[in-house]
């Protein structure tokens, strides 16, 4: 009946720890990422679902009081530590795209230019129009702004600027994807876009995103992990954890008993 | 533990107490077509060919009411296995029911001839059908796998004496051949209650699956071997 098996794991956590002050948000997290596949983090809020998420490319550095803990690797490769990846390069393969569309007050071209042109992957003129252009045809949103490349990326409707924040994630060619609720801020027919998206990339990308919508964690995911109290409860192919949880406390949650 | 949206577990509990309504109906309506049968009852048994109406209402309400469930509230995990076995669990039980009138209908015919000697052991069969009926809506209702595993190891016995009362019928057909036109209504009603036996294991497979959201492994017992009856290897 469920016949989704993970491949090899692209992402590693290992009791991965983290205090914001002396207030702890994750408790010792153990969970592989495998790699070509779509794995989608439930919870209720606060659960540490996020703080998960933005360990996954060192942003939670950027957090005054936040102190990480554990192990995490990427291709087996360490993140934190002193021989850990460079966090720059480490953000340029592990991409992200937040809740709400957040384009760069720059001409869409910009938008989508500004990574590869950060990390010297192209050169301007042909070269890096054709970076700009495959990015936005991966993005789905080609063909909705080819004639307008100069215009503000701040212009465009919310849908699009989310689909514009994907293509500037994936210029730089990332191997992993965070989405952190990318889908609250728009409507169901922006939202469908950005899932069929997310289905497409995962051919060449792995994918974690952040939800509180059971029902995309449902269509989106093959593999759910759901957190509770900083803590993974249960983690498992998502058709399995959406018809027959192990957990009472995964089952409560996502029918809607408590959370 | 209750949902948060309260309306949700309103919802719920009328597909249940509607299967349960249903399950009570097909019940009686077995229970009468047997008694309509040992006591050559035709009045009794022809309210049983009308009442099937009422057991084909309630499947046509759990329908509507589970796609309401479904379209609605989106259900998973436990919530979408209750929704999904309803929708199930009401088609076994119009089947039953559905099996119990043809049974009835037969009654009246076999009401106005010669009374026939098997009869006995196909009460025997009925009523044999009949507790695991309701022994698999009692484990359905009550949400017990282990109860309705134990009405799916039951089948093997009503197979058996369905096999053995095959053969009887077919003696008494090759004896007297008068015998063979209410002989053979008596045979497709043990057939039928053969059947309702099936939808009893079908119940309890499904109870399982309610209840833990895994199928029901291992071979179940095997079927009555009345279909070889007449070949060589028999």
């Amino acid at each position: 009946m469920f016949e989704h098996t993970a491949a090899a794991a692209k992402m590693t956590t290992r009791q991965l720890a983290v205090r914001y002050g002396d207030k702890p948000a994750l408790k010792g997290v153990d969970l592989d990422i495998p790699a070509g596949d779509v794995t989608a983090l439930i919870g209720p809020s606060g659960c540490g679902k996020s703080t998960f998420l933005r360990c996954l490319n060192r942003m939670n550095d950027t957090i005054a009081g936040a102190t990480v803990s554990g192990k995490a690797t990427l291709d087996g490769e360490q993140i934190y530590g002193p021989g850990g990846i460079d966090p720059v390069l480490l953000r340029a393969r592990v991409g992200m795209v937040f809740q709400r569309p957040n384009p760069f007050p720059k001409s869409i071209y910009d938008n989508v230019a500004f990574g590869p042109r950060l990390h010297r992957l192209a050169r301007e003129g042909e070269e890096m129009d054709a970076v700009v252009r495959s990015a936005l045809e991966r993005a789905g949103l080609w063909d909705e702004v080819n004639d307008r490349l100069e215009e503000k990326g701040t212009g465009i409707s919310g849908g699009q600027q989310q689909r514009l924040c994907i293509a500037r994630a994936i210029a730089v060619e990332p191997e992993v994807i965070l989405m952190d609720e990318p889908c609250s801020a728009l409507d169901p027919i922006a939202t469908a876009r950005i899932e069929e998206l997310i289905d497409e990339l995962r051919q060449s990308y792995t994918i974690v995103i952040v939800t509180h919508s059971m029902q995309q964690a449902a269509r989106v995911s093959q593999f759910t992990a759901f957190f509770h109290l900083g803590e993974i409860v249960e983690v498992g192919a998502t058709e399995k954890i959406f018809t027959a949880p192990a957990n009472a406390l995964t089952q409560g949650y996502i029918t809607g008993r408590f959370g | 533990m209750p949902h948060i949206v309260k309306s949700f577990d309103a919802e719920l509990a009328k597909l249940e107490d509607a299967l349960s309504r249903m399950g009570g109906l097909a019940e009686a309506q077995l229970d009468a077509a047997i008694r309509a049968l040992e006591k050559r009852d035709s009045e009794l048994a022809a309210r049983v060919v009308s009442d099937d109406a009422q057991v084909d209402a309630c499947e046509t309400f759990i329908g509507e009411q589970a796609i309401k469930v479904l379209a609605l509230r989106a259900p998973v995990a436990n919530d979408l296995r209750t929704v999904v076995s309803a929708l199930k669990v009401a088609g076994e039980i119009e089947r039953i029911a559905d099996l119990a009138a043809n049974g009835a209908k037969r009654s009246l015919v076999l009401s106005q001839l010669p009374a026939l000697k098997p009869m006995h052991s196909v009460i025997r069969l009925g009523r044999l059908a009949q507790e695991m009926v309701k022994d698999g809506l009692d484990a359905y209702l009550g949400r017990d796998a282990e109860r309705a595993l134990a009405v799916r190891e039951r089948d093997q016995e009503l197979d058996d004496v369905y096999s053995s009362l095959f053969r009887e019928i077919l003696t008494y057909m090759m004896e007297d051949p008068r015998t063979i036109t209410p002989c053979s209504h008596l045979m497709f009603i043990a057939k039928n209650l053969e059947r309702i036996g099936d939808h009893a294991t079908n119940i309890s497979e499904l109870t399982y699956f309610r209840v833990t959201g895994a199928a029901v492994t291992g071979e179940r017992p095997k079927k009555d071997n009345s279909s070889f009856v007449g070949t060589e290897s028999e």
